[in-house]
């Protein structure tokens, strides 16, 4: 087997995630199919580093890792605050931008 | 694995390719199960699954540092603070699946194939013939590699993303305070209050008709039948996570005399004529002794209580017993 | 002395701003500070006249460069000075007359609430004109023509109250823009010619630049002076600038501003002198003007109104002459002079009559005031005895030499053009005389104002009978000096040149062809007015006489051939305007509306929404990138 399998099972965790994104409301869940598509770019990055020879894709994945966690921290203090006043998790409920 | 690790080939060891070729399947069921499960808690358990998935192929590639850290981090403590979130927003509310925008199911799947496509195209296009493989890297350690070149070639990002950890904490910490501005009432204060009021001056009634289930998200009976919302915590109320099941406890109540006086083979309530299947009667009677049990009226409490409070309980008792027997 | 020049301009300009912005702290000074720095206007002029005296009369311009106003690259526009004998003639006919009938306004104007403000416009009138008359290049000319148009509107809407004086106001301003445009187009024409501004290149490469652009520059010129000083056709303002106060007419449209034309025309001599078409234009224009004035001034029965005919009729003398070339150059300026004597005091006369006669101006409601006013009826009887070229008098000197040059032209041309000047002074001597037998001969045909008021004539105050006085001596001695020995020939020779030209008839014969249609314009006129009583309505008249009324139709005409295409032209672009412009602009914002409203559909404000055309959009950037790689 090829570790291009790798690529081709990132790129298919990372389109699933982002069918998620566009098809699930609850904003949660939509927060993971957020981390769901970091991960897949994580399985890239490793699986560049390895085609590399070198640890350069590992750091990126280890700095994404850190985004993500902050990402993921201050991305639900928003939604408990949203839930808090509106009563609701729900993206399509926060639609105050149209007329 | 070492072996495939120091294998600079274009290929790799069966054993690896079994791995694949299984734990792959599973991480993508775990992808599905996160977008396409209706609860929350579902979505988070499978998304779990995957990354534990993932958290493997990291170590068969040979990033074995960030395969513990995707244990630990991401799967040990991200995903526990999305449980933990998903159980303040309610952890047994279900997402309808039903689409409300007009198309969007379809601009996606189309944009998501067309995205998955046009991806997969450029991974076969590109020319990714040799694979170095992490030897030489890691010869020193996987551990040792990463640290040399995070504090020495990444450093400053390293620094950065340290102050933007410190940022997030501090974001999140400012996002989810309350700002208490009055002082909390006291008890006795809380209880001036109502009395001054007139409303709810006895303590609120208690949720549930009968102590099974979790009763607390099920709504006391009014005198008429009717449920009252009163009884139920505001958290559940606001949550919309009420149980109405007063239909389905008259039902069941009825049937449970009518299975209890065949068990005893008697019938007390013979002057009706209709205890086997009078429902009506029966019914009205439950009505009265949920109500009493709620202790929603104080005349009816008083009046009945004493008989009908304790017939039910034993009436409970000897249905379960008839049902594990 | 060449530092004098610039502060001549300066002292009425200070004045102007310190009266105009001096506040009502200066309401009851007002007046005299205008007249003291207008009459130290004069003394500086004066003290440069002596100087220029000095000198040899070759040596006598004086050139003074204040400052360098516009020096853009190889353009370079200064603030320059030329002080030669045609501009100290203008400066000592304008300080002076202007002092005189300053003075006369401190009488004139002294129930006037707005006084302070009026002498501020006359300063700024003053330093206008000289800046006009001192300019030494046509940049700067222009500032002082457009400074003059400015101060001549309003002084003839100072009475703004009154709307015929706003709209004659208004009227005099626009159609004094025509002429401005002519001017500025012929500035910009002599710019792309000879590359500069100044009198001395411009005048001095006349000779070299093609006729055919000198013609242009020349007509353009006659336009500028046709709308400054009245001439036909831009005539039309000048009898409606009547409804400005007496000194202003007096001042500006009789003695000084209406004649900057002829000051044009003979300034750019050597312009026309090249350009004989655009000389044959002026000589027509200025011989239909005097006619065309003169007939006016027969039938007006507004005393201010007939003066403004003889004016008119008087600059066409004048224009004529100045389009006769070197002959009539001298001429030209030596009218100019002894008009601006004669006719300021003929106009501050009508005022002090007025004045006496609670502003009525209709002269068949005067008659017999010579002996309730006897120095005006004197000071105008000479001033009239000057215009109708009196033998001796001041009128009779320069206008009998106009005559002659235009017999002098030669030809058929000749001809017509002296026909035509003799036929104006017989009408002069008929207007004028009936316009003094109307108002101080005969019984009196007085009626009271509509307050009611009995007019009690009386003599005028000494402020205002003071001017009257010297600018009669002006009428009676000034033409008589000038030709004592040619001593205005002379004096302007080196500036305009001069030649003689050959008369077919004598001189003799002119002077008593002048005398003897001068003698029956008196004798009809005394015919008409003095042998019956005068009606006090008008009588219907000829038809002649009813056009001559309405100004020869000349409003009518300009309504019919210019008001009303211009106001069809207008409506027409107004519905083009409105159907195609307005048509175009509404479809295009109603398509840009229709549009926006469908994409605002896009913008329903959900996030998914957006997020799926991010995703679709990373979609096509990738096919985009693989596209490219492919190719």
């Amino acid at each position: 087997m090829s570790p291009v399998y790798y690529l081709y099972l990132a790129a298919l965790l990372f389109t699933i995630g982002a069918a998620g994104v566009l098809i699930r409301r609850n904003a949660i869940i939509l927060f993971m199919c957020v981390e769901l598509m970091l991960n897949a770019c994580n399985l890239a990055f490793v699986a560049f580093s390895r085609l590399h020879g070198n640890l350069d894709g590992q750091i990126i994945a280890f700095f994404t890792m850190v985004v993500a966690a902050a990402e993921v921290v201050v991305g639900l203090a928003i939604i408990v605050t949203v839930f808090r006043s509106r009563h609701s998790a729900s993206v399509d409920d926060a639609s105050l931008m149209k007329l | 694995m070492s072996g495939a690790l120091a294998a600079a080939a274009t290929t790799t060891s069966t054993g690896e390719a079994v791995q694949f070729w299984v734990l792959g399947t599973v991480a993508v069921i775990g992808a599905l199960g996160t977008i396409l499960m209706r609860k929350a808690v579902h979505s988070a358990l499978c998304l779990a699954g995957t990354m534990i998935v993932l958290a493997v192929f990291y170590l068969a590639n040979g990033a074995y540092f960030l395969g513990v850290v995707q244990i630990v981090v991401y799967t040990g403590a991200i995903m526990m603070l999305f449980l933990f979130v998903v159980m303040l927003v309610g952890v047994t509310a279900a997402d309808s699946l039903k689409e409300t925008l007009k198309g969007q199911r379809w601009l996606a799947a189309l944009c998501g194939l067309g995205f998955g496509i046009l991806l997969a195209a450029g991974i076969g296009n590109a020319s990714l013939t040799t694979w170095n493989g992490l030897g030489q890297a890691n010869s020193g350690g996987n551990v040792e590699g990463l640290a040399a070149l995070v504090f020495t070639k990444y450093v400053f990002a390293f620094e950065i993303t340290g102050a933007l950890l410190i940022t997030a904490a501090v974001g999140a910490m400012v996002l989810t305070h309350r700002e208490r501005i009055e002082r909390a009432r006291s008890q006795r204060e809380q209880s001036e209050a109502r009395v001054r009021t007139g409303r709810n001056v006895p303590p609120l009634p208690a949720p549930g008709v009968y102590a099974r289930h979790n009763a607390v998200d099920i709504p006391g009976l009014l005198p008429d039948g009717t449920t009252s919302e009163l009884t139920v915590n505001a958290t559940l109320r606001g949550r919309g996570q009420i149980r109405d099941v007063s239909g389905e406890a008259l039902a069941e109540l009825a049937a449970l005399e009518q299975r209890s006086e065949r068990w005893l083979g008697r019938k007390p309530k013979g002057e009706d004529g209709k205890g086997a299947n009078g429902t009506p009667a029966n019914g009205t009677s439950a009505n009265d002794a949920g109500n009493g049990a709620n202790g929603n009226d104080a005349k009816r409490n008083d009046a009945n209580a004493d008989g009908k409070g304790v017939d039910e309980r034993s009436e409970d008792a000897e249905h379960h017993k008839g049902v594990a027997t | 002395m060449e530092n004098l020049i610039g502060l001549l301009v300066a002292v009425p300009l200070f004045g102007a701003a310190l009266l105009l912005c001096g506040g009502r702290r200066l309401d009851g000074k007002g007046p005299y500070i205008g007249t003291v720095l207008a009459a130290a206007s004069f003394g500086i002029g004066a003290v440069l006249f002596a100087d220029m005296l000095g000198r040899g009369e070759h040596d006598r311009a004086l050139h003074s460069t204040v400052f360098s106003w516009i020096p853009v690259g190889g353009f370079r526009a200064d603030v320059a000075f030329q002080l030669d004998q045609l501009s100290m003639t203008f400066v000592l006919l304008i300080t002076g007359v202007g002092t005189l009938i300053h003075i006369y306004s401190i009488g004139y104007m002294a129930h006037d609430e707005r006084r302070r403000r009026f002498f501020g416009y006359l300063n700024l009138f003053l330093a206008a004109m000289l800046l006009l008359v001192l300019a030494d290049n046509y940049l700067l000319l222009y500032v002082g023509w457009e400074g003059v148009g400015l101060a001549s509107y309003l002084l003839i809407g100072f009475w703004q109250h009154k709307p015929s004086a706003a709209t004659a106001a208004k009227k005099a301003f626009i159609v004094n823009r025509v002429g401005d445009v002519g001017l500025s187009i012929a500035i910009m024409l002599m710019f792309t010619t000879f590359g500069s501004f100044a009198f001395a290149p411009v005048l001095a490469e006349a000779d070299r630049a093609g006729e055919g652009k000198l013609t242009a520059i020349g007509l353009m010129l006659l336009l500028a002076a046709c709308g400054k000083s009245a001439q036909v056709p831009l005539q039309s303002w000048l009898g409606d600038a009547m409804e400005g106060p007496t000194p202003v007419s007096a001042l500006i449209h009789a003695a000084t501003m209406v004649t900057a034309g002829v000051y044009l025309i003979t300034r750019s001599g050597a312009i026309f002198n090249a350009a004989p078409d655009a000389q044959t234009a002026v000589v027509t224009v200025g011989a239909v003007t005097l006619l065309f004035g003169a007939i006016v001034g027969c039938a007006k029965d507004d005393i201010k109104k007939a003066l403004a005919g003889s004016t008119m009729s008087q600059i066409g003398y004048m224009i004529l002459a100045a389009g006769l070339g070197p002959i009539g150059y001298v001429f030209a300026i030596m009218h100019l002079v002894t008009h601006g004597f004669f006719k300021a005091g003929l106009f501050l006369g009508a005022g002090s009559v007025m004045h006496s006669m609670n502003d009525e101006v209709d002269m068949r409601k005067y008659g017999g005031l010579r002996r309730y006013m006897p120095i005006t009826f004197v000071t105008f009887g000479l001033g009239y005895l000057a215009i109708i070229g009196f033998p001796g008098l001041s009128g009779f000197w320069s206008k009998d030499k106009i005559i002659e040059a235009a017999f002098a032209k030669g030809g058929t041309e000749g001809w017509i053009l002296g026909g035509a000047a003799l036929l104006g002074a017989a009408i002069t001597a008929y207007y004028m005389t009936r316009v003094m037998l109307l108002t101080f001969f005969g019984e009196k045909r007085w009626v009271p104002d509509e307050n009611g008021n009995e007019p009690h004539p009386h003599e005028s105050p000494g402020s205002m009978t003071f001017p009257m006085i010297v600018l009669a001596f002006g009428s009676v001695l000034a033409g008589g000096l000038f030709s004592l020995n040619d001593a205005f020939v002379k004096w302007l020779e080196p500036v305009t040149g001069h030649s003689h030209g050959h008369s077919p008839l004598s001189a003799a014969a002119v002077t008593g062809g002048t005398v003897v249609v001068l003698v029956i314009g008196v004798a009809l006129a005394w015919a008409q007015y003095g042998r019956q009583p005068v009606p006090r309505t008008a009588p219907r008249g000829s038809l002649l006489t009813r056009a001559a009324r309405r100004d020869l139709l000349q409003d009518d005409f300009n309504h019919v051939v210019l008001v009303q295409p211009g106001q069809y032209l207008t409506r027409g672009l107004v519905y083009v305007d409105h159907k195609l412009v307005d048509g175009v602009v509404n479809g295009t914002a109603a398509s840009v509306g229709g549009l926006s409203g469908r994409l605002r559909k896009l913008q329903n404000g959900y996030a998914r929404t957006y997020a799926v055309s991010m995703f679709g959009g990373t979609a096509v950037l990738i096919a985009a990138t693989l596209l490219m790689r492919a190719v």
